[in-house]
């Protein structure tokens, strides 16, 4: 998944990368050649006391120097570049992606989740970039080079190196095998104790009230040792990594010294040559060193990329239509609804059963119902937040399926069941519904919607500012401004899902009758609890454990349906108690 | 090559002492390791010093994990030496055997005279055995040592890890309830999570690597003044050019930092709110805008954090070449000291050679700074949180009577309370629940309905006044003994990650799995259940996943319904039921609340209609009292809120329109 992710996505940066590559190249083999100018400052200038060869040799040596850290510095450059792009392209391909998810594939992940994966999981892949722009170029060539290098010092001891290297890739490749899983284990762990962390502060009322500290404190304990346990295990591997890698050069170098010595007092080598070796199989572990880093960020990566893979790779189950089409305008506000089924994949039962509705222009349609009876998912098959499992929803004469969704959605005003607002001002949030609307239209929406009154009393007005979710208005004023939304669009169709709940009689009648004139050639679909406030309805349709059990004006259904009597009397019942 | 052969040996031994990590002879530098820490830490300020002293409970595995380093350290730098001593074996026999016997040591090349070469004598292989042997046991027993360290100081940052985790956890439950509702939630959430990790990461990152090097870092420089101070004062003062160039550049590198957090923090809120938003940003066709508001964020982000990124990276490159820049001096003044005569060659290599030793701990040093810095900043967002006033310490001074013969007699006294000092919210109210009483309070959003229920559950303490419940003071007696004798079903429907089953159960642990599915039927949880995928076992998300609104207070009510309490708070219980349900549920109800003292908050005047006690509310005082039919008669404002819900269109009672509406 991870090697995917970064092949596909890295695909953009490669001569970035290959720059990369090139700089680290010549920094690296810049460093090589250091060794051997400290050596010959050494050799030719301080035993043989020059001083001019000092300075001749230091000032190369700086040169060398500068070199390297301007490769250095550039392929920091664009390592940092490249990685930072890598991260930036993930959020903005995952964001698309959750842009395009349906109410299902929002519901499966959680929105808390997504955003997890879109931020934090990217810094994760990110890091791994960073990290590999250095070392995964480095490390071979600095492996290379000393292999290289320790052979022409001495190719007869070249057997050591043969010993040596695959015991020291045996040894770190075991040490990082048993590392591996408990890298995976922790990063599940890190999310669980992270997860019942956020439970704890969005539920913070409810724990108290309930005296569920002592439990909740003992599950964070659980998920906390959890964690522990798996550090542990993760970080005792990795402080055995460098010990053991040391034993293994420091040995060889023991034996550099033994045959090497036995190689000299058979004239077949120098001494000189022997102590190169000796630099250079340090120089061997230290890329092999570095290269552990690397693996060690690997597991927790590919944790990551696997999670950010799974958000890419889920295709939304509300597709739009390969060749679009867009409404019949002759038909505009028309929708119909034709023996739609709705049900989540593995229910029991469907939620919505062979649902037949009809709704033109100029007319209320209203749908009433018991808790969970199907009504907004009735209503959101409409925007095609869901799609319908079986039967056709038509808007404006066409399969909502064969719509252009852009087109779709221009014709409908939705008003949802929780009243959200984005953070901003009031007006910023009217112009959710029409970005060019006027000042006059604004003002015009909110008096429909009952939102006059309070908003001019607010000091700032229109500019008054919004919190997310609109936190700093009562529930009623709330849901007022998302209907004005939804009504300064001036749509085709009007869904209204339960949006009268929070306001009291008199304003939800005010507000019907408002609506009215704004109404005349536009669908209202509403779905509302109290019968009063879809009595005037043209079509009232009765939804029951999702089927219809009855269709009419308030009048007929009293008389015909058993289902609307009972809501109806469940609602006169407080009535006729006064 | 006969000229250049007699320079080769000792340039060579030289060169075997750089390349591992380690610095001189051991030495006793504990204390002095400690010291150069805590010197380290000052320039990080006080966040950083109190994340040390949070090391004080492992305070002699601590101490032990410094001893074991320094002994490690110390072999380590000793292996060589004695490494290079068996070369000088090789070496002696090697030109020993190139000269007949009884050769006298002036006869000897300048360069080997006084090098213990014995002429007409060749390696000893049996010395040099010897030898190898001793270095071998020197570098196993250090390695050995510096896996002990590392296994010990794993242990001591993991524990000291969950400790701090365990305490903020902790804190979370003693935070008053007014300190979370003035912080934004992703707020607290990003210190208990993100910076928590971010403490860990870095701590794990860098502890070793920094005790490993400034131990080294002083080995070396005590070395180093063994052999000159002259020499070592001129390697010296890389140190203070190290320290300022790394300061100019972490000091960017955390103005960049501080940016690439903020803007994180900016994107998560566009993102979490378009996530959260999703389906109005879809069909109010404004994809286009969200998408292009992100990519303005998206691309900021991308520009500080490559900037940060790029920063920090310089510092490796940067020590590299002020250790390349301070190696070609001290070569030329050591060389000058040379001629000068006032040091022997010998001295100078090794010296040379140290102060290439000097600069990679250096580097080290000044890159774990760097990553520290960031750790070090979200220690101090912890620490934040950590500092901040908890709520009222617990009282034992009173006690509520037993469970069983709680009667949910529940008295305001002369209470006054407000959210922020200068706006009271509540003037003086005093109210009498009788036992068994249902009262229900009613009234426009902000005049105090919910603020009533929260004193009552302390959720927040009064200004003054009190509160009994069958006598005894609220605040008298520790929050759990109250809270545990009260069931409230909150206007926000929260359910944690679990199961549907898990989340009924969750008011009473160890319920049976027929008292659950008794809760579920009377509250009409067990109707919807049936349509979800796996019954009882679907898996709820916090925000609710695929249940309805209505369906999520369902689930709380039965919740509330399995704990079986003495007092019953109910805040909006029922708000997104269906009429017909909840006339339903308020026979589950009615059961419920026999027999036991209940506060019902509704704007639905038909969910409580038939309460015994009606409390009308405005401006945190309550205005009217009495049954329904009594408040109906006064026709004051109880009357008019009444007639507003139930005779549809009339307007005509209705004053100051917005005042009075029972809007909530």
């Amino acid at each position: 998944m991870l090697v995917r992710l970064l092949r596909e996505h890295l695909a953009p940066y490669r001569a970035w990368l290959a720059g990369v590559a090139v700089l680290q190249l010549v920094g690296v083999l810049a460093m090589l050649y250091q060794p051997s100018l400290n050596a010959r400052i050494i050799d030719e200038g301080i035993v043989l006391g020059q001083t001019a060869t000092i300075w001749r040799l230091g000032g190369v040596m700086l040169a060398v120097s500068v070199l390297q850290i301007v490769c250095s510095i550039g392929a920091a450059y664009l390592g940092a570049r490249t990685a930072m792009a890598l991260g930036r392209d993930l959020r903005r391909a995952q964001f698309a992606r959750v842009q395009a998810f349906s109410a299902q594939e929002l519901g499966r992940f959680g929105a808390p989740s997504l955003l997890t994966r879109t931020t934090n999981d990217v810094q994760q892949v990110q890091m791994l970039v960073v990290m590999g722009a250095t070392i995964a170029i480095t490390s071979p060539i600095m492996m290379v080079g000393g292999i290289v290098m320790a052979l022409r010092e001495d190719l007869g001891l070249g057997w050591i190196l043969v010993v040596v290297v695959p015991a020291l890739f045996a040894s770190v490749g075991f040490v990082i095998s048993r590392m591996v899983p408990s890298f995976r284990a922790m990063q599940v762990r890190i999310d669980k104790v992270n997860r019942v962390l956020r439970e704890q502060i969005s539920g913070i009322r409810v724990v108290r009230a309930f005296v569920r500290e002592p439990r909740e404190v003992e599950r964070f304990e659980v998920a906390n040792d959890a964690l522990t346990d798996v550090a542990i295990r993760a970080g005792r591997w990795m402080a055995t990594l460098f010990p053991l890698a040391m034993v293994v050069v420091n040995v060889s170098s023991v034996a550099v010294i033994w045959f090497g010595g036995l190689r000299v007092d058979a004239g077949e080598t120098e001494i000189g040559a022997l102590t190169a070796f000796l630099s250079y199989l340090m120089q061997i572990l230290m890329s092999v060193m570095m290269a552990t880093f690397l693996f060690m960020q690997i597991p927790r990566s590919a944790v990551c990329a696997d999670r950010i893979s799974e958000v890419l790779a889920t295709e939304s189950s509300v597709r739009p239509p390969a060749a679009p089409t867009v409404p019949d305008v002759s038909r505009r506000g028309h929708v119909d609804l034709e023996a739609v089924t709705f049900g989540y994949p593995g229910a029991d039962e469907p939620v919505l059963h062979e649902v037949d509705l009809v709704g033109r222009p100029g007319q209320t349609v209203a749908v009433i119902g018991s808790t969970g009876a199907g009504k907004t998912t009735l209503l959101n098959l409409v925007p095609r937040l869901f799609d319908a499992t079986g039967g056709v929803v038509r808007v404006g004469g066409v399969d909502v399926r064969d719509l252009d969704p852009e087109a779709l959605w221009a014709e409908l005003g939705l008003v949802p069941q929780q009243a959200y607002l984005f953070s901003g001002t009031v007006r910023s949030n009217l112009a959710h519904g029409k970005p060019d609307a006027t000042e006059e239209e604004m003002w015009a929406a909110l008096e429909v919607a009952q939102a006059r009154d309070f908003v001019a009393a607010l000091p700032e007005g229109l500019d008054a500012p919004v919190t997310q979710g609109g936190t700093d208005f009562s529930g009623g004023q709330r849901q007022r401004l998302a209907i004005a939304r939804a009504v300064v669009r001036r749509p085709a169709v009007y869904l209204f899902d339960d949006s009268f709940s929070a306001l009291d009689l008199a304003t939800d009648a005010r507000l019907r009758a408002a609506l009215r004139p704004v109404t005349t050639d536009a669908l209202v679909l509403v779905v509302a609890q109290r019968v009063s406030t879809i009595r005037d309805a043209d079509v009232i349709v009765v939804l029951e454990h999702g089927r219809v059990v009855g269709r009419g004006t308030h009048d007929e259904l009293v008389a015909t349906c058993e289902t609307y009597q009972e809501i109806v009397s469940s609602q006169r019942s407080a009535q006729e108690a006064a | 090559m006969s000229t250049q052969q007699p320079a080769r040996p000792a340039s060579a031994q030289a060169t075997v002492r750089m390349g591992p990590p380690g610095g001189g002879r051991g030495g006793p530098m504990g204390p002095g390791g400690g010291m150069g820490m805590g010197g380290k830490a000052q320039s990080f300020g006080p966040s950083a010093r109190r994340l040390l002293a949070r090391l004080r409970p492992e305070r002699t595995a601590t101490l032990g994990v410094v001893v074991l380093v320094a002994v490690s350290v110390g072999l380590m730098s000793v292996g060589p030496r004695l490494l290079g001593h068996a070369t000088d074996l090789v070496f002696r026999g090697f030109v020993g055997a190139m000269y007949p016997a009884g050769t006298p040591d002036s006869a000897l090349p300048e360069a080997v005279q006084g090098q213990g070469v014995v002429p007409g004598q060749g390696v000893d292989f049996g010395a040099v055995g010897e030898w190898l042997l001793l270095v071998l046991g020197v570098y196993l027993v250090g390695s050995l040592f510096s896996w002990l360290a590392g296994f010990v100081l794993n242990g001591v940052v993991q524990r000291t890890i969950r400790t701090l985790r365990a305490d903020v956890e902790e804190k979370l439950h003693r935070l008053p309830l007014s300190y979370v509702d003035r912080s934004a939630r992703g707020e607290i959430l990003s210190r208990v999570t993100n910076d928590i990790d971010n403490v860990s990461t870095t701590l794990q990152q860098t502890m070793s690597q920094l005790l490993q090097s400034l131990l080294m870092l002083l080995a070396v420089l005590a070395m180093m003044l063994w052999i000159s101070p002259l020499l070592a004062l001129v390697a010296f003062v890389s140190v203070p050019v190290s320290l300022a160039l790394t300061r100019v550049i972490m000091k960017r590198s955390k103005t960049q930092f501080s940016a690439q957090w903020a803007r994180t923090g900016e994107l998560n809120a566009h993102v979490e709110e378009a996530f959260s938003g999703q389906a109005l940003v879809k069909v109010f066709g404004r994809t286009k805008e969200v998408e292009q508001r992100f990519g303005e964020l998206n691309d900021g982000l991308f520009d500080v954090s490559f900037r940060a990124q790029f920063i920090s990276g310089l510092v490796m490159p940067t020590m590299m070449f002020v250790g390349n820049l301070n190696y070609v001096v001290v070569a030329v003044v050591g060389a000058l000291r040379v001629s000068s005569g006032a040091l022997t060659l010998g001295e100078v290599q090794a010296f040379v050679q140290y102060t290439r030793q000097f600069s990679q701990p250096l580097t080290t040093v000044a890159s774990m700074a760097n990553l520290l810095q960031s750790g070090v900043a979200s220690a101090e967002r912890v620490f934040e949180l950590l500092d901040a006033q908890e709520q009222s310490a617990e009282r034992t001074d009173e006690t509520l009577p037993e469970r069983d013969v709680t009667h949910g007699e529940v008295r305001f006294e002369h209470v006054r309370f407000s959210y922020e000092p200068d706006r009271e919210l509540v003037r003086d109210l005093s109210l009498v629940a009788r036992p068994g009483q249902t009262v229900a309070i009613v009234g426009p959003t902000g005049a105090g309905k919910t603020t009533l229920v929260n004193l009552v559950m302390r959720f927040y303490d009064l200004g003054s006044g009190r509160i009994t419940l069958d006598g005894v003071d609220v605040a008298a007696v520790p929050r759990r003994d109250l809270r545990s004798r009260i069931g409230m079903v909150l206007q926000d429907t929260w359910l944690f990650e679990g199961t549907i089953r898990d989340n009924i159960a969750y008011g009473r642990p160890g319920a049976t799995e027929e008292q659950v599915l008794e809760a579920a039927r009377a509250t009409f949880v067990d109707r919807f259940v049936h349509a979800l995928p796996d019954g009882y076992d679907t898996v709820v998300t916090e925000n609710g996943g695929s249940l309805s609104a209505g369906e999520r207070q369902l689930v709380t009510i039965a919740r509330a319904f399995l704990t079986d309490p003495a007092l019953l708070i109910l805040d909006e219980a029922t708000s997104s039921v269906d009429t017909r349900t909840e006339l339903l549920l308020q026979q589950a109800m009615t059961a419920l609340r026999a027999d036991r003292t209940s506060f019902v908050i509704a704007h639905r005047l038909s969910t409580i209609r038939d309460a015994d006690l009606i409390l009308v509310m405005e401006h945190g005082d309550i205005v009217e009292q009495g049954t329904h039919e009594e408040l109906v008669a006064a026709d004051g404002a109880y009357a008019r809120l009444y007639r507003s819900q139930f005779e549809g269109a009339v307007t005509d009672g209705m004053t100051g329109a917005e005042g009075a509406a029972p809007v909530s």
